[in-house]
């Protein structure tokens, strides 16, 4: 199995927001609203440190 | 933006509600968190936050083994220590990979680096789960 660097981020993301959710707050409303957010940052911050590096590496 | 975290007391100043008191031994759903992913919360009867903890923390070690990423098995270096020490997270699903044979000796593509950090992740997120496990059967979250 060999996915892309993209969907491995995707995958990592997933995978740690949920448990990040569940473990960090005490209501599902919450455990969901967290994981989305964690998610978001995980996935927000590896496009943006992308993008640094190919601006580094010109 | 993230919610608040967790409160000890709700704002209304009466304390936080804490589970009857259990008989048994406290550290079996830490242990059990520990070996099995998601079960130290099947044991207090959280079965959907159980059943989504293990398939997080089981399917990125699964991925992680598909990826051919490695299963530490010794340290020459402090990162290799490291790594074995987060491999050894995993509990139950680290030793049975290793008794099968299954993971790469070395790392030899880019995705199989991506797989030796799944698996350490994986047995990191496992240690976060069994604490949760512990924390909800002491009464220090509230269940």
């Amino acid at each position: 199995m060999q996915p892309s660097h993209f969907t491995s981020v995707l995958l990592f993301a997933l995978c740690a927001s949920v448990v990040f959710g569940i473990t960090m707050r005490d209501t599902p409303r919450r455990m969901f609203r967290y994981g989305l957010y964690c998610f978001a940052l995980f996935v927000g911050s590896a496009i943006v440190l992308s993008w640094v590096m190919f601006l580094i590496a010109r | 933006m993230a919610t608040p975290p967790n409160r000890v007391a709700p704002a209304g100043g009466r304390p936080a509600a804490r589970p009857k008191a259990q008989g048994g031994f406290v550290y079996l759903p830490l242990i059990a968190g520990w070996l099995v992913p998601g079960a130290g919360h099947f044991l207090l009867r959280k079965w959907g936050r159980g059943a989504l903890l293990a398939a997080s923390i089981l399917g990125m070690f699964i991925l992680g083994l598909a990826m051919q990423g490695k299963l530490y098995t010794g340290g020459h270096d402090i990162l290799e220590i490291l790594s074995l020490v987060g491999d050894l997270c995993n509990g139950l699903p680290y030793f049975v990979s290793r008794a099968l044979g299954v993971g790469a000796d070395q790392v030899q593509m880019t995705t199989a680096d991506w797989g030796s950090r799944f698996i350490v992740v994986a047995g990191l997120l496992n240690i976060i789960a069994a604490v949760d496990a512990h924390n909800l059967r002491t009464g220090r979250k509230p269940l």
